[in-house]
């Protein structure tokens, strides 16, 4: 609504945006301290100028480092994360980005669990061009791991993305399965896997806080990447991460084709979380 | 992880030990803590308000029970109360009436459509003694039927032989004469995902509906859901009037704030609960598991 300045009536609006939005009720307050103390700062009460707050707040919170790592090819990426987010599609979409760049991409088979996960990472990997690695459905995940990384450094490619099946951070076991396919990899190949990327999808409520948290335990997180976006959902948990873990905010998915990647950018986000 | 509403109520009505009855003044904080525990369940903001309007309601001028705590009262109000939004008068999954039974399932991306089509032909099959027929309706994501018809053979349920060249419409309105044909007594219509906002994908829903008219059209929602869950439900409600919702996942830690969200701005009920990726793992709802589940109980 339309708020001729920024009063309590206007903080109050907005936590019922930020909270509709899904970033959470204590981040949300935490969120709303932050910025009253820029409007105090400022020295301001004109509601024209809050965007430009709200917008330098985020991009302060969203700014963790990426990690960057000196990284002897091939380039390793583990893709995991709940059941059903969109790793495997944004396998295929981080594979035809890599492509366009001119990378060599291997895509691995590590969801030798979920019925025809394998022959779904197929088709993408045919549509996108990518080289494609499985032991078939049933074989060890770790050994797949194991294997493609060793392919992939005889044969000569620069990037391997690998998936993985869909898990609840709970089940311990599963998780225990993630720590080996990660321990295989360095073996095979020191240093990698180099990035972890959990794939958070844009309608989660408060449980991606603790998928942040227990895949993070359990082989370290190193990037988000928010998928779903082209919905109605904001995505407004990742405000919670970032506020809580730290961790980057690298791509965003905007739909099920293999060209719906764009780069995450705050400002955009923002924008979008205010509903404008 | 998240205190339970028990705990947190414990502590806030500490201070009024001894007295019997709860009033504005003295609920009033307690009411605070119940919001707080409904929003980190992910139940919808505007679905808490007018929850926590109704338990004001009903609390005010309670005596306290005899054993009871007031924080334990509250939270006994607060129960009750979802539990009753939650079941309603449960529309139970009528296997009876005119065969075949007929159930399409619709919903988001990735919630649990294809896994829950499995699902309730093992269920159906199991305690019905029903006949069951999978129809991959999905012909855009790669390999879901392929998926379905893994997931077929792994239970020995007969699939329809769709392919990708099919139109969804089409596949469905033969399924179900092949399904008449060979006298299977249960059809399970697997559809694709699909935006709730996506007009074109919305509409080939209603095409198909109106080809089979299915005795049940279920939601499949994901219990890790947060507020956009009602908008979603709505809007797939308004398009296919759906009969009951599907909460899958639920064998992870999310509250499934999403299940009373839905009840209360559609009205229909969660029928079937998604316990983990076998097909054997699904339950029949209880709202009281759910409620408790809700409040961290
Ligand atoms: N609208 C939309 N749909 C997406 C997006 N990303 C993935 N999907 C869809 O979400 C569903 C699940 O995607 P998958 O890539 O199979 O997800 P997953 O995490 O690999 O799933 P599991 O392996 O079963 O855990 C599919 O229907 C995808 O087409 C996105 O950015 N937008
Ligand atoms: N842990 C758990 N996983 C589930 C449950 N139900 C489904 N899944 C998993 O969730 C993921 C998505 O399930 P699907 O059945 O493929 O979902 P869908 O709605 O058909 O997906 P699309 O067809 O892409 O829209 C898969 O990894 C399933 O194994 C459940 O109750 N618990
Ligand atoms: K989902
Ligand atoms: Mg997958
Ligand atoms: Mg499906």
């Amino acid at each position: 609504a339309s708020h001729s300045k920024i009063d309590e009536s206007f903080w109050e609006e907005l936590e019922e945006i930020l909270i509709m939005a899904d970033v959470g009720f204590e981040p949300s307050m935490k969120l709303i301290e932050r910025l009253r103390d820029r409007v105090r700062k400022a020295g301001t009460d004109d509601p024209a100028r809050f965007k430009e707050f709200l917008r330098e707040e985020l991009e302060t919170i969203f700014k963790a480092p990426k990690r960057i790592t000196a990284i002897n090819p091939p380039e390793v990426v583990m893709m995991i994360g709940v059941n059903g987010v969109g790793k495997t599609t944004t396998i295929a979409k981080l594979a035809y980005r890599a492509q366009m760049q001119g990378r060599r991409v291997l895509i691995a088979a590590g969801d030798t669990f979920r019925a025809a996960a394998i022959e779904q990472l197929e088709i993408w990997a045919k549509r996108v061009g990518a080289g494609f690695y499985s032991k078939g459905a049933g074989a060890d995940p770790a050994a797949v791991a194991f294997e493609a990384v060793d392919k992939a450094v005889s044969e000569g490619y620069d990037l391997l993305l690998l998936d993985t099946a869909g898990r609840l951070h709970t089940k311990i076991n599963l998780m225990e399965e993630l720590k080996k396919i990660q321990r295989v990899c360095g073996k095979k190949h020191p240093g990698s896997p180099h990035r972890s990327i959990l794939v958070v999808d844009a309608t989660t409520g408060q449980n991606a806080l603790q998928q942040a948290k227990l895949f993070g335990e359990a082989v370290g997180v190193d990037e988000i990447i928010l998928t779903k976006l082209d919905g109605t959902a904001k995505g407004g948990i990742v405000v919670a991460i970032a506020l809580e873990h730290a961790l980057p905010i690298t791509f965003v998915g905007l739909g099920e084709k293999m060209e719906d990647l764009r780069p995450f950018n705050g400002k955009d986000f923002a924008q979008a979380l205010l509903g404008t | 992880m998240f205190e339970s509403l028990s705990d947190r109520l414990e502590s806030v009505f500490k201070r009024f030990k001894g007295q019997g009855r709860l009033t504005e003044e003295n609920i009033q904080e307690g009411l605070r803590e119940v919001r707080l525990a409904l929003l980190e369940a992910d139940v919808n903001f505007k679905v808490v308000k007018q929850f926590v309007d109704r338990v004001r309601e009903k609390a005010l001028g309670q005596d306290v029970q005899g054993s009871l705590t007031p924080g334990q009262q509250v939270v006994k109000v607060v129960h009750d109360e979802l539990v009753e939004l939650l079941g309603g008068k449960t529309s139970a999954f009528d296997v009876k009436g005119s065969k075949p039974l007929t159930v399409m399932m619709v919903g988001l991306q990735g919630s649990g459509k294809t896994t829950s089509a499995g699902k309730l032909a093992l269920y159906l099959r199991r305690e019905h003694k029903m006949k069951p027929f999978l129809v991959p309706a999905d012909v855009y994501r790669p390999a879901a039927i392929d998926q379905l018809t893994k997931l077929g053979a792994q239970i020995d349920v007969p699939v329809y032989p769709s392919s990708t060249d099919m139109n969804p419409v089409d596949i469905c309105r033969d399924a179900l004469q092949v399904a008449k044909d060979k006298g299977y007594d249960l059809v399970l219509f697997d559809t694709a995902g699909r935006l709730h906002i996506d007009e074109r994908l919305m509409e080939e829903l209603a095409n198909i509906k109106a080809a089979v008219s299915p005795r049940e059209i279920l939601f499949v929602a994901d219990a890790m859901t947060g507020q956009d869950a009602v908008n979603v439900a709505q809007s797939f409600d308004a398009k296919l009037e759906i009969s009951g919702v599907v909460l899958t996942k639920m064998d992870g830690d999310a509250r499934g704030g999403a299940a009373l969200s839905i009840k209360s701005v559609t009205g229909k009920s969660v029928k079937f609960v998604g316990m983990g990726e076998k097909l054997s793992e699904m339950e029949v709802f209880h709202p009281d598991r759910i409620a408790s589940r809700i409040l961290g109980m």
